[in-house]
């Protein structure tokens, strides 16, 4: 049985996709990429600065990672149209990681915007992995407009705070029809393991790794964290019990 | 005239197009995308697309995040 993670048609080599945020610099993320065995990043859009160019680009090229433009820091449907608009002339991708977020305090999704953004994308053409809330109701509707995937939040954005409603997480899982991402909100690597027990197809995280004191080696507990929870889940875990079962035989 | 990139003010010639406007700011050819008045400029059109006086243009690229 072939395994691979399919996002509209299009094969993922990884279930963890590391994000290029918050990292020191360059060679930190360069290190915490290879480690982690990431297929796919993802990148924002920002107005082109005279030092820094393209170098994020170029350093994706050269470690064969296939981007994943987001629409960070959007705050309504439109502004979000247009990033995605951009980020595909730029990047010739037409995958996009749709943000729309409500406020700075929190970085919740503004449910209401994202959902029309999201089928205003899929009309257009794109690839639409959406960055959700973990509510199993929005997640039938962004499925339902024609998103690829969809990414619930464990918590919010760089809090480290883990999966706070996995009972949610787990009814998402249950109803999609698309692969669920588990994105945001991941501290350590229990954590990711725990969004794939929870039958998440993959893993999105960035500040967990690329704040970690020793980024490169959190990268690789994520990617272990990662195949632990994925081969768990579909090992088919035994029923809970109250009491205990002896593993040794009785003495006779 | 007068225009706007990426929220400084440049002079280009009267019949400047968005071409001109990357070459003002000495902006790489690749992984790179252009909007003019909040409407994203095609690569093709880049060349034959006329800017306006007291246009706004805003040229984007990948940084990490997210």
């Amino acid at each position: 049985m072939d395994e691979t993670l399919v996002v509209g048609g299009r094969k993922i080599g990884s279930r963890l996709i590391t994000g290029t945020g918050g990292a020191a610099n360059l060679e930190v993320l360069e290190r915490a990429l290879i480690a982690s065995g990431t297929t796919l990043t993802t990148v924002a859009m920002r107005r082109i600065d005279a030092q820094t160019g393209t170098g994020v680009l170029d350093l994706l090229r050269r470690l064969g990672i296939e981007v994943l433009p987001n629409t960070a820091g959007c705050r309504t449907a439109a502004e979000a149209v247009l990033t995605a608009r951009l980020a595909r002339e730029a990047l010739e991708t037409d995958l996009v990681k749709l943000e729309v977020v409500a406020d700075e305090r929190t970085l919740l999704p503004d449910p209401i915007e994202l959902l029309d953004a999201a089928e205003q994308l899929v009309d257009d053409g794109f690839t639409v992995l959406p960055y959700t809330n973990d509510d199993p109701v929005l997640a039938r509707k962004l499925e339902q407009v024609g998103c690829a995937a969809v990414m619930p939040l464990g918590s919010p954005i760089g809090t480290g705070l883990g999966i706070r409603n996995p009972h949610n997480i787990e009814m998402i899982v249950a109803e999609a029809g698309v692969p669920v991402v588990l994105d945001a909100g991941i501290g350590t690597a229990s954590e990711a393991a725990q969004a794939m027990e929870l039958g998440c197809d993959a893993v999105l995280l960035a500040t967990a790794v690329t704040r970690a004191a020793d980024p490169e080696r959190m990268a690789q507990a994520m990617r272990l964290a990662v195949e632990a929870g994925y081969a768990a889940r579909h090992a088919g875990r035994i029923p809970r019990r109250y009491w205990a079962q002896a593993s040794s035989p009785e003495i006779d | 005239m007068k225009v706007e990139i990426n929220g400084a003010a440049h002079d280009l010639a009267d019949e400047a197009t968005v071409a001109d406007a990357l070459a003002a700011i000495a902006a790489p050819e690749k992984g790179v995308a252009v909007a003019v008045d909040g409407l994203v400029v095609r690569r093709a059109d880049w060349p034959s697309t006329r800017l306006a006086a007291g246009a706004a243009v805003e040229v984007l690229t990948a940084v990490q995040g997210g």
